[in-house]
């Protein structure tokens, strides 16, 4: 090993650097662009079905969350998330897709050793430091 | 003493009889696409899983390259076999059906030059009259065992490579073949320090620097002994870094180097920086090299396959990429 005694340094300069700006305004146009459809079918439900605004929050999650899982399914989120980076997390349709990805790739392995074993296993740390996170803030409120 | 120098193995009357390749849709699809003997249009390649894939992909090249050899099962004395499976699943449970004996290896993406070199050693030393060689990879196996699941939405920076999806084969043997296996340098475990699993070219390009160096060393060879010099999976970013690091070493090989995972795929594939797997260097090598070989354009080359001996539990604990790289020296052999 060389590149003149400090190969680990000396490597950085042939190694690509991420497009940081490009990557950023790709998240920010899809990231938004996917916030204003969720908005445009709130927008919908509230006065095509007449649902209150909570209600009509509830459904266009679920709408969202059942694209991501319907674009993970037929092999196009993972497309979608190499483009839109963290402009793909956004609504929840990046955890619908961590939780989906890992149970459609352990089908293989059964319903119980493989899909429900390993469903949370890129999912599962999320909802372990959401709890952990919401517990502390807990404590906090009521104290305060 | 057929060692030579401090690493190198130096071979009598060995020949690369035949080969045989098997790939799937991406290779298939790939600029080398129509020197593979059998490509398959789904990952899947008709089977359930595709851990049953990989190994259909490794028994078919086996049955071509038996079938080219124009040799039967009960002539064989030894199968030497690895992939990148944890327990080398594919090896093992292809070996299975296989009624000769089994050496498992493991050097994960350098096992096609490992399987080669050590087949070379046993025919050349007289353990077996015929040794038969095999590794595989496939991308969604590889995938899930090393990195994410498959259709996981990750952003992957442009260092990272694509696993390969096929198998490769090879005979070894004594009978005068186009193809003589004439020598083997055996690499070190060289780790760099690095540890990102989306970079395996830096990580792995010191560990073919050293193979290569010591090879040059052994043999009192240059560069410009060989019509081409070829690495197995560095990608863009870990060939720039080891054409880098020969230089230094005072070798150039801006003229006769190349990558197969470079070659393997077209730059429109999204493929990132390029093929890798162990079935990368068998294919381009036992498929597209061996036939440039035949048609005269090569008459002798190293191909170095290299290797990333790391798991996926060892990168959670912070431990760094060890990379190994092992040559073999093909040569066409005229009349």
């Amino acid at each position: 090993m060389r590149l003149r005694d400090n190969y680990q340094k000396a490597v950085k300069q042939f190694q690509p650097k991420p497009p940081y700006v490009v990557n950023s305004l790709k998240a920010f146009v899809s990231g938004g662009l996917l916030c204003v459809l969720g908005e445009a079918l709130k927008k919908w439900y509230i006065n095509g079905f007449g649902v209150s605004q909570e209600v009509a929050e509830h459904w266009m999650m679920l709408t969202v969350i059942s694209l991501a899982i319907l674009l993970t399914g037929i092999g196009m989120y993972d497309t979608f998330s190499q483009f839109a980076g963290a402009g793909a997390t956004a609504l929840l349709s990046g955890f619908a897709n961590s939780l989906v990805s890992a149970a459609m790739e352990h089908r293989s392995e059964g319903w119980v050793s493989g899909v429900a074993n390993h469903m949370f296993k890129i999912g599962g740390a999320a909802i372990v430091y959401g709890i952990v996170v919401a517990y502390v803030l807990g404590v906090v409120y009521y104290i305060m | 003493m057929k060692l030579v120098g401090k690493q190198t193995w130096v071979f009598e009357d060995v020949y690369l009889q035949a080969t045989g390749t098997a790939v799937g849709p991406f290779e298939a699809d790939g600029p080398l696409g129509e020197h593979f003997d059998v490509a398959y249009r789904n990952l899947y390649c008709g089977e359930k899983t595709w851990e049953l894939a990989e190994r259909r992909l490794m028994k078919e090249a086996i049955e071509v390259c038996l079938q080219k050899g124009n040799i039967t099962m009960d002539e064989m004395d030894v199968f030497l076999a690895g992939d990148l499976l944890n327990q080398n699943v594919t090896a093992n449970y292809t070996a299975r059906e296989l009624p000769f004996p089994f050496l498992c290896m493991f050097g994960a993406c350098s096992t096609s030059m490992e399987t080669l070199a050590v087949g070379a050693a046993l025919v050349d030393g007289g353990f077996a009259r015929r040794a038969l060689t095999a590794t595989s990879s496939h991308n969604a196996t590889a995938e899930r065992q090393f990195r994410y699941p498959t259709e996981l939405g990750v952003q992957k920076p442009k260092s990272a490579t694509f696993t390969v999806t096929g198998a490769g084969a090879a005979l070894i043997g004594r009978k005068k073949g186009r193809f003589r296996v004439a020598a083997a340098t055996i690499g070190r475990v060289i780790d760099a320090g690095l540890k990102n699993l989306l970079d395996m070219g830096s990580a792995m390009a010191p560990a073919a620097a050293h193979t290569i160096e010591q090879h040059f060393l052994d043999l009192h060879r240059t560069p410009v002994d060989y019509d081409l010099i070829v690495t197995g999976d560095l990608s863009r970013v870990g060939s720039i870094i080891l054409k880098e690091l020969l230089m230094e070493a005072g070798y150039d090989v801006t003229t006769n180097y190349n990558d197969c995972g470079l070659m393997v795929y077209r730059p429109d594939q999204a493929t990132f920086a390029g093929g890798s797997g162990c079935a990368c260097c068998a294919v381009v090598t036992y498929g597209y090299l061996l036939k440039e070989m035949e048609k005269g354009t090569i008459q002798r080359m190293l191909v170095v396959a290299t290797g990333a001996l790391l798991s996926s539990t060892m990168i959670q604990q912070n431990e760094s990429i060890p990379a190994i790289a092992h040559a073999v020296v093909i040569e066409a052999v005229r009349g």
